[in-house]
């Protein structure tokens, strides 16, 4: 009872910070925002028993990330957004998008309401995870069953490096 | 805790760790030796890749899943892999004198193609939909860059933002298919998803349905099919030719590989469903590259729309699901692989620093100025429209076939009208070069040993293919997923 009250209240500040990101004209609102949405985001974590994922929500996307969002918007000094930016020059993009947006609402709602939704139920339930521990059972998982997907991430990874270097290095040759 | 090392499989992944290895040495060496012409990378890297083709041989006939079955070795992503590994190999022959031409002359470029092509051989020996998904981020993400590499260039830019950008969002899409999925069944393993719903008579389970879906966008992007296909033109015109090149052969084929292990294996209880979809998809690809394809003037674009056009007789085939039909599909691509880097290997020869010549005006004349280049144009413009004796019209037919024989009867035609109006955009090439006056002074052509040695090969897989297609249709059927 409580945790699905709390679960409300936590949906509702997401849902209400995610809108408050696109709809600020100032980038630094934008970026709190968001930070608040990777806060509350957290908290939903922590209610479906995933405390490890929680902890690194925090500490990587509202820790790290954020602070870079931040520092390249300080730096590049982003000011409001113009005025030409602000005018309606898409509408008909907004208008179907808005219609589309509300169709998709209509039938997962109603598909929602006449069926009952029922994921599947892994060998790791809830008691099952606090006996073992959380962070043990991730780091379980990462070192077995998937540690080739653990290991090309960081190829991936490396891939991303390369590419940002070669893109944002200064000088240009010939 | 008890930890029980799982079984794995190092033989299996060796040519996935070579082509690693080469991107590394290739960087590194790069770095430390300043004064070694670039070109030597390039010549390391083809060397690199043609021996992971000979391991990847060395690995047929074996079924060999790995890694707790988040990797797999079979004969579908052997043959995907050689499609990959051949692609890769011409498109750095191709490279080598354009990269100096240009000015990006940097060993990263081998580096980032050697690692899209590990992405894509990951995707098409994805057993899990974890590995599938970070094979195809790493591929994406050496393309954007790659996209991007004529810094200097404003049209290069903005290739490489738009795509990254759309394709971040794509993503986003298929993420969300995966953790649908995930949530439906309780597994991200392939073969496991489709027990599950096997089992379970799961074949109207909303989230099921919804994941598909999504998984269709994410996918659909990736193959540049209409309606997600928004980026293609732009993308290909503003990336460098041979990146372009490269974007238009082995991602495309990776991401049907994907498409294809994904829908039937996990998903073929739900065939019913996603075949209406993918239906409409095909004619709406098919009809709309090549309408709009006619009236392009850029030739880079017209090859763009005209590479949108031949993912919607793909995606007939995969309507399809028989075994004949990806077979068809497998065949097809190898082709495909083979007459589109020739066309854009002609281009490349045909463009200057500074002048790319890429209005198909400028090519008017060019049967009389230079008749050999002329003529190989022609074969794989002949190849791209399915005329005769060319490797295209054997793709195409197996293709049409197979959806007949699936009683796609409806779908066939529509892809044979299809392929008529194709003819007209890409024989207009041929009627500029030989009908036309010069209206331009034909520069000395950017010839080197290793884009004629690319050109060579090309045209030696578009005709051969094209008259002796057996063996390979042989192979191509054994390596099919269906029993």
């Amino acid at each position: 009872m409580l945790e699905s009250l709390l679960f409300i209240i936590m949906g509702l500040i997401v849902i209400t910070c995610a809108i408050g990101v696109v709809f600020q004209k100032n980038p630094i609102y934008s970026a709190v925002f968001l930070i608040q949405t990777m806060v509350s985001l957290a908290v939903l974590y922590i209610l479906l028993h995933a405390q490890f994922v929680a902890a690194v929500q925090v500490m990587v996307y509202a820790g790290a990330v954020m602070v870079l969002f931040v520092f390249v918007i300080m730096l590049l000094n982003v000011q409001r957004a113009d005025q030409e930016l602000g005018k309606d020059r898409l509408i008909f993009q907004k208008v179907s998008a808005i219609f589309l947006g509300l169709l998709l609402f209509a039938v997962i709602g109603i598909v929602t309401v006449r069926s009952v939704l029922q994921g599947t139920k892994g060998e790791y339930t809830p008691e099952h995870m606090n006996e073992i521990g959380n962070t043990q059972l991730v780091g379980k998982l990462l070192f077995t069953d998937y540690v080739f997907p653990f290991e090309i991430a960081s190829i991936l990874l490396f891939a991303a490096i390369i590419g940002a270097i070669i893109l944002a290095k200064k000088e240009l040759k010939e | 805790m008890e930890i029980t090392v799982p079984p794995f499989d190092i033989k299996s992944i060796a040519p996935i760790i070579l082509v690693t290895i080469t991107g590394i040495v290739v960087l590194i060496t790069d770095v430390f030796l300043k004064k070694l012409p670039k070109e030597t990378l390039g010549y390391f890297s083809f060397l690199a890749v043609l021996i992971t083709g000979v391991i990847i041989s060395s690995q047929l006939g074996t079924t060999v899943y790995s890694f707790s079955n988040t990797f797999v070795v079979d004969d579908f992503s052997i043959f995907f892999n050689f499609i990959f590994l051949i692609s890769t190999a011409i498109v750095i022959l191709m490279s080598v004198t354009y990269l100096r031409q240009e000015g990006i002359n940097y060993g990263e470029y081998y580096t980032l193609i050697l690692f899209a092509t590990v992405g894509m051989m990951l995707m098409a020996g994805g057993a899990d939909l974890i590995t599938i998904f970070l094979g195809l981020e790493i591929m994406s993400i050496s393309l954007y860059v790659l996209a991007g590499f004529r810094r200097d260039r404003l049209d290069s830019n903005e290739a490489s933002l738009k795509y990254f950008l759309l394709g971040a969002f794509s993503t986003c899409f298929l993420l969300y298919g995966i953790a649908l999925l995930y949530g439906a069944t309780g597994t991200t393993n392939i073969n496991e998803i489709g027990t599950f719903i096997t089992n379970n008579h799961a074949y109207s389970n909303p989230m099921i349905i919804m994941g598909t879906c999504l998984l269709i966008i994410g996918f659909g992007f990736k193959t540049a099919s209409v309606p997600f296909h928004k980026w293609a033109p732009d993308v290909y015109q503003g990336a460098p030719t041979s990146v372009t090149a490269f974007m238009s052969a082995g991602p495309k084929a990776a991401a049907f590989a994907v498409f294809l292990r994904v829908f039937l294996v996990s998903l073929p209880g739900l065939e019913t469903k996603w075949s209406v979809i993918l239906w409409v998809m095909s004619v709406l690809t098919m009809t709309v590259g090549n309408v709009v394809a006619i009236t392009q003037t850029n030739i880079k674009r017209m090859l763009a729309y005209s590479s949108i056009a031949h993912a919607g007789y793909v995606l007939m085939a995969i309507v399809t699901a028989s075994s004949l039909g990806t077979a068809s599909i497998l065949f097809y691509l190898l082709v495909y692989v083979f007459m589109n880097l020739g066309a854009f290997a002609v281009i490349m020869v045909l463009g200057k620093k500074g002048k790319e010549n890429l209005q198909i005006d400028d090519y008017s004349g060019l049967g009389y100025k230079h008749p050999v280049l002329a003529i190989t144009m022609s074969i794989f413009m002949f190849s791209l429209a399915g005329i005769p004796p060319f490797a295209g019209f054997m793709g195409k037919f197996y293709i049409f076939s197979s959806a007949i024989k699936s009683g796609y009867i409806v779908l066939a035609i529509i892809g044979v009208i299809n392929s008529v109006i194709s003819v007209y955009y890409y024989l207009r090439v041929t009627v500029v070069m030989y009908m036309k006056q010069p209206v331009r002074e034909f520069a000395p052509l950017s010839l080197s040993p290793f884009i004629i040695l690319a050109l060579i090969i090309t045209i030696w897989g578009t005709i051969h293919l094209g008259i002796f297609p057996s063996r390979i249709i042989e192979f191509a059927q054994e390596s099919v997923l269906l029993p």
